[in-house]
Parts: structure tokens; sequence; C-alpha cells
């Protein structure tokens, strides 16, 4: 696992809803490290700290990388300025992705804008893949058509009932558990949803591998901003997002810690 | 090309750029991007004698041209220091600077003591922490605090002695003289400076330590201003640092009276800007015909 830090030009620009973009960057080197689930630090001009956005898609032949982003403060409004031709200066991939057991039935749980970094799940596992997206209401769905283009069994829920199930990815969650099973559960998303998608997992007895948001500084493992409460071997330990995670087995996760 | 090297206490660096303790790992996390043997040292993550924990997340907050933190010196331990970080350290690096921090007089004593007998190149004292409850900067605050650390790290170790001073005090030349008088070789400056940020939405300090350390550009001129007191209140070489990002920083920070330079934030930023710094520092001697930096070393013309 290396990673790169350059300026890298930006060969796609659109609009997946309001205040949501994808901007897919020539990055050959990049793309053909990356893995689903690793995340690039993203200048936003003007601003002292890179901006963390995860990896959503990854074409190793043509070189590039996608990053789709929903606009939160200034400085991702300052990253989505950035149109066709521009460069942005990235340093990436960054973190450990999704570890992806191939032939094994995975359920992708996201929530928001969690649901990006998953789509290269469904790209990898087809038909074996089965994505729970879960969205505010019926204008701030994203990616769902692409999940199902590679494939994927796709279950929308929007908070409003507006689309789809009327209520928590959960519900659909354990209902697929159930009735097909899973051999992992991959989540990302707001925190409340992470822990409960967790809990579900834990009731079933299955594994779950989830990806977490920190603040961060360097990215890279150097400054131990970035921290997550984590178990292991019986003993507490604040591990890196940016370099232990951002993907972790839900086990090691120590929540509220 | 112009030759950059500096001494310091004895200790050559092949050009005047280190990184900053806390922002450069234990020199493992950028050597994706170029090797460590480029930068003239590193000054590793601040170690106690034992592991530490570090404070509850969230620990870093974005302000206007700096960030505050609130690690509260998480690290390994100045045992793993030794055993896994420093033999990769000496083999890839140039001059290895471990920073010290303690709560009480004896955690500094032994961990001086352990480093005493390791490959490191030089000691950073740093009692200047703004992050921790007990110890870091409540030794850096007061000349007695400053001197009596000093004193009982000196007689602990021959290594060359840096002592980190903090900016959060009434007269920073005191805190020098006095760390001078109990045998520091050398000082550095500055720490960050207490801070804080609250979001306006939830009512909540962005950092769960409520209160943190600012760095980065915000602080340069406060760096310079410390550098250029000290400079005229003691005898022993300076490292400066306190939000140098681009090349011209660095000679205004000799210019004031560093003989040496620390990076710390401006890597978060861009993490090429330590070789940038160093690139330009060449290309500004080459230009004004400089044969060495301690040429330009406190060579500012006051008003
Ligand atoms: C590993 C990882 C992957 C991410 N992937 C995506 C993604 O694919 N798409 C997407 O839209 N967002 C993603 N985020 C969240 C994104 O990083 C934040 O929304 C963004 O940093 C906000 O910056 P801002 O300048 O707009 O907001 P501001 O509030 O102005 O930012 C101020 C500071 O806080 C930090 N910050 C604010 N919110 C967050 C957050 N949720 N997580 C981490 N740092 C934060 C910023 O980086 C900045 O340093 C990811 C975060 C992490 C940690
Ligand atoms: C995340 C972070 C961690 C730090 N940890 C330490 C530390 O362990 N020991 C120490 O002496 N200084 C520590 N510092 C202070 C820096 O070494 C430096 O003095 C300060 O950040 C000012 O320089 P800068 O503006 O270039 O970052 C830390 C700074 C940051 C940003
Ligand atoms: S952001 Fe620096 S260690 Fe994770």
């Amino acid at each position: 696992m290396s990673y790169f830090c350059d300026k890298y030009t930006i060969v796609e620009k659109t609009t997946l809803a309001a205040g949501i973009f994808s901007i897919t960057v020539k990055c050959p080197e990049m793309a053909k490290a990356a893995e689903v689930g690793q995340f690039a630090n993203i200048t936003a001009e003007g601003y002292t700290l890179r901006r963390p956005i995860s990896i959503c898609g990854i074409d190793k032949e043509a070189g590039t990388l996608r990053f789709v982003f929903e606009v939160r403060g200034k400085g991702t409004e300052v990253i989505s300025r950035a149109n066709v031709g521009d460069t942005l200066d990235i340093l990436g991939p960054l973190g450990n992705g999704f570890k992806l057991p191939q032939g094994r039935k995975i359920i992708a749980v996201g929530g928001g804008i969690g649901v990006p970094p998953l789509l290269g799940i469904a790209k990898e596992c087809a038909s074996d893949c089965t994505a729970v997206l879960g969205f505010r209401s019926y204008d701030r769905i994203i990616l769902d058509k692409e999940f199902e283009k590679y494939g994927a069994n796709v279950a929308v829920c929007t908070d409003d009932g507006t689309v789809g199930f009327n209520g928590l990815v959960t519900v659909p969650l354990e209902n697929t558990l159930k009735n097909v099973g899973a051999d992992l559960v991959c989540a990302c998303g707001p925190e409340p949803m992470i822990k409960a998608v967790v809990a579900v997992c834990d009731k079933m007895n299955v594994p779950c591998q989830v990806s977490l948001e920190q603040r961060m500084g360097c990215g890279v493992g150097a400054c131990v901003v970035c921290s997550c409460m984590t178990v292991r071997n019986g003993e507490e330990y604040y591990a890196r997002v940016c370099k232990d995670g951002p993907v972790f087995d839900s086990k090691e996760v120590k929540f509220n810690g | 090309m112009a030759d950059l090297s500096v001494r310091i206490a004895g200790v050559e660096f092949p050009n005047p750029v280190i990184a900053a303790s806390g922002t450069y790992g234990n020199g493992e996390c950028y050597t994706d991007l170029y090797p460590l043997s480029r930068l003239g040292g590193v000054s590793c993550k601040g170690m106690t004698i034992l592991p530490k924990m570090g404070n509850v997340p969230p620990r870093i907050a974005e302000t206007p041209s700096g960030i505050l933190n609130s690690v509260g010196l998480q690290n390994h331990g100045v045992e793993a220091f030794i055993e896994y970080y420093l033999p990769t350290l000496k083999e890839e690096g140039n001059v290895i600077i471990a920073n010290v921090a303690g709560a009480v007089l004896d955690d500094y004593i032994a961990a001086a003591e352990a480093l005493d007998a390791s490959d490191v190149d030089m000691i950073e004292l740093n009692i200047s922490c703004p992050n921790v409850k007990a110890g870091g900067a409540t030794w850096g605050v007061t000349c007695e605090g400053a001197a009596a650390v000093t004193k009982a790290v000196r007689a602990a170790t021959s290594k060359p002695l840096i002592v980190k001073l903090t900016p959060n005090v009434t007269s920073i030349t005191d805190i020098a003289k006095a760390v001078e008088a109990e045998g520091a070789d050398s000082i550095s400056l500055i720490n960050t400076l207490l801070g804080m940020r609250i979001d306006i939405r939830n009512r909540r300090p962005i950092l769960h330590n409520n209160v943190g350390g600012l760095s980065g550009p915000a602080i340069f001129p406060v760096a310079v201003r410390c550098v250029w007191q000290c400079y005229n209140a003691v005898k022993i070489p300076i490292i400066g640092m306190g939000g140098i990002s681009t090349w011209e920083d660095a000679v205004e920070m000799m210019l004031a009276g560093a003989s040496a330079i620390q990076i710390g934030t401006a890597i978060f930023t861009d993490p090429y800007a330590p070789l940038k710094v160093i690139d330009g520092l060449a290309e500004y001697m080459d230009k004004n015909g400089i044969k060495s930096l301690s040429e330009i070393v406190g060579q500012v013309k006051p008003w």
C-alpha cells in the first residue's frame, strides 16, 4: 500500500442532487493503488486542512478515481467550485478499505453521504451484493441506479417515506439477513445508523465492517488526532481512523469510547 | 548548490529544516513521498516514560490560517520508541531528536536516562504541552519549574539538550534565561498557543478537551517575536518554529535569531512543504551569495 500526492486534472463533473457533486480525476498511479473503501485528502484552496473524501469509483484502466461529496461547509464549497480541466491537489489513496471475501454474500448498508464508498462493493461483488441505502427524502437519493447497474439488489429507504421503505435501514437489513442471509455486512453513514447496524449484526451473529469518520490532520498516521476507541486483545487503544481505518471490524470498535 | 548545513550544540544538520514534534510521527509516515534523509532532522512524537492514551476525540479543529489540537501526548512510551522506531529512524534519517514529556520530575529523569543509553542524537525537553492536565506546560510557565526540570534532566543525560518553550507566559525571555543557566544546550520555540473554538449550533467546544493548542501560519508573527526576544536574551542557539510554511518564513525566522527551524502544521496542508523550504533556502543563498546560513542568523536590523 503506497500513496501519492500531486495535482490531478478533473475529467468529469456532475451534480447528483442539490449540493452533491461527483468529480472524476485523472490520476493513474493513485487509481492503480486504490482499493474499495479507501479515501483521499483533498486540498481546499485557502484552508489549512485537507478534506477527507472517500473513493467512490476506481477505474484502473482509465486511470481515474471518482469522488462523490456533499457541500457541508467552506472547504467542500471551495472544492465544489473546481470544474473539468481544473486540477485538485490530492493525497491518496489512504487508509484500509473493506476486506471483501470472494464469492460471498455481502450487504452494503449506507446512509446519506455514507453511500459513495460502498459503490465499489457493488462493482466487485455484483449480484452477491445487496445494497440497503437510506436517505432523508426523495431529493437526496444518490447512486441507487448505479448500484443496480452493477447487478446489486437495491433497497432504498427514506426517512419521510417519499421513496421506497419508510423508515430506518435496519429494518430491510434485518429482513434480508433473516430471509436470504449474508456472510458480511459493510456499513457507512451517520454514527447512530452505524451503531444500529452493528447492533443488528451482533444480534444475528454476522460479521460487520464499518467505515468511520473523524476530524483529521495529516491523513497518513503521523499526528494521532483522528482517534477512535478500539479494543484489541482485550486492551483499549485509540486507533487512528486515517491509518488503522477508516474501515474497522465492528468488533474492534468501542462506540461512545 | 549552496551548503545548507548548520551546527547546533555540536550536532551537524545537513540542512536547517526539522520536522516538528507531533506532526511527523516517528518519521515513518511520509516515506511514500520522499526519504527521511531529505530533512535536516526529525523531532519525534512527544514521548513519556510509560505509554499514554491521549485525550478523547475530537482532537482537532480548523481555525483561520491554523488549527487547534488536543492530542494529549498519545504515545507508545520511551521503551517502544527505542526498540521499534529508533533503529529505522537512525538508518533512514539525519538528526534524530527525542521529544520528551512527563507529569512529575521523575518521569522526565527516567525518560532521559533511558534515552541517554540510546542512539538518539538530541533530546528536546517538552515543558510546553498545553494538552495534558498534569505536568507538561505547568513546568514551562514558571522560571523555577523550567529550571528544576532542566537541571534534573541535565544531570541524567549527556546528550545535547534542547528545551522547548511555551509562548503562554508573561516573559518568555525569563524562562529562556532560566533554562540556559541550568545547562540547556539549545532552546526551541514556540510550542502552541492555548485556544478554543465553539460550535454555535450545539454550543459545544469542537475539541472534546474544550481547549487546545493553536499552530499554523496564524501564530507565525508571535513565534518570530518570541525568537527575536530570546535571541537577545540568551547565548545558546535557538530552533525556531510556529507557523513556518514557506522558505521566506524560514529566512524571516532565521533573521529573528533561529539557527534552524521546525515545520509542523504546514505539512498537513502540503506534505512537500519541508522540501520546498529547503529548495527555496538553497536558491536564496545562491542568489544572495550567502555561503553559510549562520551569516543571516539574528541579522534583523531593528529600528
Ligand atoms: C474517512 C472519511 C471519508 C469521508 N468521505 C466523504 C465522502 O465520500 N463524501 C462526503 O461528502 N463527505 C465525506 N466525509 C466527510 C467530509 O470529510 C466532511 O464533510 C468535510 O471535511 C467537511 O468539510 P467542510 O470544509 O465542508 O466543513 P467545515 O465544517 O467547514 O470543516 C471544518 C473542519 O472540520 C472537518 N470536518 C467537518 N465535518 C467532518 C466530518 N464529518 N468528518 C471529518 N472531518 C470533518 C473538516 O475536514 C475541516 O477540517 C468523509 C470523512 C472522513 C473522515
Ligand atoms: C497535532 C500536533 C501535535 C503536537 N505534538 C507535540 C508534541 O508531542 N510535543 C511537542 O513538543 N510539540 C508538539 N506539537 C507542537 C509542534 O511541535 C509545534 O511546536 C507547533 O505546532 C508550532 O509549529 P507549527 O505552527 O509549524 O505547527 C504538536 C503540534 C500539533 C499540531
Ligand atoms: S489524521 Fe493524522 S494520524 Fe490520522
